[in-house]
């Protein structure tokens, strides 16, 4: 990975393109492409919605920035000293004082009509299908799924010289977190030391993970496949090497997954997957001590 | 600003502080003059310069950062901890030790008397310990930088910054700089004031008072009702750190987000502390340049004073992640998009004020209206970002860095250097170099445009800040950003030398250099103004 790069951003751009695309061409892998210039493709209807949001939104600022760029071109065109030598002196307008700003108030409420509904939609699920406890720590990922026996799962990012051809450097981890495909999961994000975020974007999820507290939101997966996602508040020296890779499988796939998972757990804590009785300990104890309950 | 310095050679007989009111251009000594100043332009400068070298410093830290950022995997920068501390270090330095010393500290001690008709500040020993308190402060947030011991970002969340994760005495270091800056822009902000409520010329209302005046006065009551909130939030931490209470920490049954609110209560007035000066000074440079007096003067005052309320109410729109409940969430965003209004009310009237002009396109007039774009496209991703549907998906990425740099690294700069090229031969009595001014804005325009603008798309893909290092995808645009910080860096390369060529210049410039369109009251003094102006208030009809 650690190629010499010191070829225009293009090449770069070249060089780099094998390494996101889907190693294998079978399942379906949604991470930040090279160049991209829009937010990640939606694959659920939280994201379908921020996007179709961030659609309109940016067709009224387009507008209105086209529309103060053009009026300062104008001026500068038409006002110029050679082209009107004498000024007028013209200093109210009260017509116009008032169209600039009732006009405004128009579309900030045409706006925030969709953006109230939204942020309802987003917050949380009122019938989730499965919860999954998000814990994080300096530095990884740690995932609960209390109705499946409290399996746990250690998310760890992957070290360059461990690298596989087509995995993702800095976006693939070691255990993925597994989702049912199609399902509303309830996330609760805590964590046992300092801030971090849970940010995916492709599904249009973040929420930060704040010590003794714990906040729920929701996300589904449309699509089976891998969407990748990244801590995203300051956490210390490895901020950047705590990736979130989540894996939408079907529904057997899913219950396959749980029952290999339930078994290696039995078997021991060595096999990568094993039971958190001590993250549940702290999470439950960090409850006990700072009693704000469950935060939206 | 050294300029001064040449008249006081053949006054340097004078070296005590007495007697000094008796014929008013007799200067103290250097010691006396420039480490005991009591003089309201001497202080000006001595920020001003302060000003420079916050700048440079945290000008020379962006440079490293974007080197680093350049290609994925970089290791310019030796690990996390370090780059953290560097991005702190960044933030601090450009917001309490750049732009605040610039347009409050420089600006607004030179231009207030001067532009009010007063003598002085009101109690010119208070604005002599005011900038003094600076200084140490840098010294201190310098440490937290050598000691590598101050990564948790400048908003300074716990628990990162409290003293299980980052135990070193460098965190201290720039926790007590901040309180000293502070106390720095309390007392300066007291100063100000009293001057601006007391010290005007016989005649001037309030509502004849120069926008610039206004600006600095909704700014000095914006900061006498947040400081103290910082104050009180980092008395908290450190005594988390230092003296076992808990006010942040869950163990203890404190609450984290607290901090987040008190800290945000203080920041964001912060961010329209920053930018309601640089309005005041864009305001008088696009009535004098375009010889016409500012359009809707009125709603111009009203607007900053409804940002300045407004700014209060909306805080918590940095905390949309944090776990508030929805309805709350709801309030912030109706609060935040609310102001949008007043920044567009002043948008619009700088057009219409320009509107019907005989405009020159001199220098500063350029930095101007590249503000009024620059800060268009910052206020309208502002307005992307008060949507807490869509923070959601790009809270914490470039986007937000974009949006910010945007309204502050380009808005409140643009209009610092606004302001430098406007006034330099009011303050120094020497002209700046037409052709090298206007090659400082062009370098600068394009340099920081490339810089940020692919930012918005590295956020919308959904980079994270504050990251060393990243996957690959995001290569392409960090490398076009990396590239435009290199041309902001020889801009800045530029203005050095424009200062330079301005102070080595023999020539001298007229009173009111800018003409007709020029009419506040510091066009009425000499360039540069006697050591003690105005001995006889000038009367506004």
């Amino acid at each position: 990975m650690q190629l010499p790069r010191r070829l225009f951003a293009a090449l770069t751009f070249l060089m780099m393109s094998p390494l996101v695309l889907p190693g294998g061409g079978t399942a379906m892998a949604q991470a930040p492409k090279p160049w991209e210039m829009a937010m990640q493709p939606a694959f659920n209807s939280i994201k379908e919605r921020i996007i179709d949001l961030h659609n309109m939104v940016l067709v009224i600022i387009t507008v209105i920035t086209i529309f103060v760029a053009g009026l300062l071109i104008w001026v500068m065109y038409r006002y110029n000293a050679t082209k009107n030598p004498v000024p007028s002196q013209t200093s109210h307008n009260t017509i116009i004082e008032v169209a600039w700003t009732v006009i405004p108030v128009l579309i900030l409420v045409v706006m925030a009509i969709p953006s109230f509904r939204m942020i309802y939609y987003q917050d949380r699920t009122p019938d989730p299908d499965l919860t999954i406890k998000v814990t994080a720590h300096q530095w990884y990922w740690e995932y609960t799924y209390p109705d499946n026996g409290d399996i746990s799962i250690e998310s760890r990012y992957i070290r360059d010289e461990d690298l596989k051809p087509g995995q993702l450097r800095l976006l693939d981890v070691d255990n993925q977190m597994i989702i049912p495909v199609g399902k509303k999961i309830r996330i609760l994000t805590g964590s046992t030391d300092v801030i971090h975020s849970f940010f995916i974007p492709s599904l249009g999820v973040q929420r930060y993970a704040i010590p003794g507290r714990t906040i729920e939101t929701w996300l589904s997966a449309d699509k089976p496949g891998v969407y990748y996602g990244q801590c995203n508040q300051i956490c210390g020296t490895d901020h950047s090497r705590m990736p979130i890779a989540i894996k939408a499988v079907s529904e057997q796939d899913y219950k396959a997954w749980v029952a290999q998972a339930k078994k290696s757990a039995d078997a021991g804590p060595a096999t990568g997957t094993r039971l958190a009785e001590t993250q549940t300990q702290v999470m439950a104890a960090a409850r006990d001590i700072a009693p704000q309950g469950v935060q939206r | 600003m050294a300029a001064t310095t040449d008249d006081h050679a053949h006054d340097a007989h004078g070296h005590g502080a007495h007697g000094h009111d008796d014929h008013h251009d007799h200067k103290p000594g250097f010691v006396t003059r420039w480490l005991f100043s009591t003089n309201h332009k001497d202080i000006g400068t001595l920020y001003l310069i302060f000003a420079v070298i916050g700048g440079l410093v945290g000008g020379i830290l962006s440079m490293m950062m974007r080197a680093q950022l350049q290609f994925p995997g970089s290791t310019i920068v030796a690990d996390g901890q370090t780059w953290n501390t560097m991005v702190t270090t960044h933030g601090l330095l450009m917001i309490f030790f750049s732009v605040m010393p610039a347009l409050i500290g420089g600006f607004g001690n030179w231009f207030i008397p001067l532009m009010i008709g007063a003598p002085d500040m009101a109690f010119p020993r208070l604005n002599n310990i005011s900038f003094w308190l600076l200084p140490p402060a840098l010294v201190l947030i310098c440490i937290g930088l050598f000691m590598n011991e101050s990564g948790s970002g400048w908003t300074l969340y716990p628990p990162l910054s409290n003293q299980t994760y980052e135990a070193g005495m460098g965190m201290d270091c720039t926790l007590f700089a901040l309180h000293l800056a502070g106390a720095s822009s309390l007392l300066g902000s007291m100063n100000f004031i009293t001057t601006i409520f007391n010290m005007r010329a016989p005649g001037m209302t309030l509502h004849k008072m120069p926008l610039f005046i206004w600006s600095e006065l909704v700014t000095a009551f914006l900061l006498v009702l947040a400081v103290p909130v910082l104050a009180g939030a980092i008395t908290m931490l450190i005594c988390d750190r230092n003296f076992g209470t808990a006010f942040f920490d869950p163990t203890g049954g404190g609450d984290p987000v607290l901090f987040q609110h008190l800290f945000w209560f203080f920041g964001h007035p912060e961010v329209y502390i920053m930018i309601l000066p640089a309005f005041g000074i864009i305001s008088h440079v696009i009535s004098t340049f375009s010889r016409k007096p500012i359009f809707g003067y009125l709603g111009m005052v009203y607007a900053m004073v409804a940002i300045g309320v407004v700014g209060f109410v909306v805080w918590a729109h940095h905390m949309y992640l944090s776990g508030m409940d929805v309805d709350t969430r709801a309030y912030f965003m109706a609060a935040t998009l609310v102001i949008a209004v007043p920044t567009g009310v002043k948008i619009f009237s700088w057009i219409a004020t320009m509107w019907g002009g005989s405009i020159q396109f001199t220098t500063p007039m350029l930095w101007a209206i590249g503000f009024l774009f620059v800060f268009t496209v910052g206020g309208v991703t502002g307005v992307v970002l008060a949507n807490a549907g869509i923070d959601q998906a790009v809270h914490n990425t470039y986007y937000v860095v974009a949006h910010f740099h945007y309204v502050l690294s380009l808005g409140a700069v643009f209009g610092i250097f606004c302001g430098w090229y406007y006034w330099i031969g009011k303050m120094s009595g020497h002209q700046y170099p037409e052709f090298w001014g206007r090659v400082h804005f062009w370098l600068t325009f394009i340099g920081v445009n490339l810089t940020f603008f692919p930012q918005h798309f590295l956020g919308l893909s959904g980079m994270p800040r504050r990251y060393p290092d990243y996957p690959a995808a995001f290569s392409g645009w960090n490398y076009v950003s990396s590239i435009g910080a290199y041309v902001s860096g020889i801009a800045l390369c530029v203005f050095l030398y424009v200062c330079y060529r301005t102070f080595t210049s023999k020539a001298h410039v007229a009173d009111n250099y800018w003409g007709e369109g020029a009419t506040t009251l510091e066009w009425t003094q000499t360039s540069p103004p006697a050591f003690h102006s105005f001995t006889e208030l000038p009367r506004i009809p």
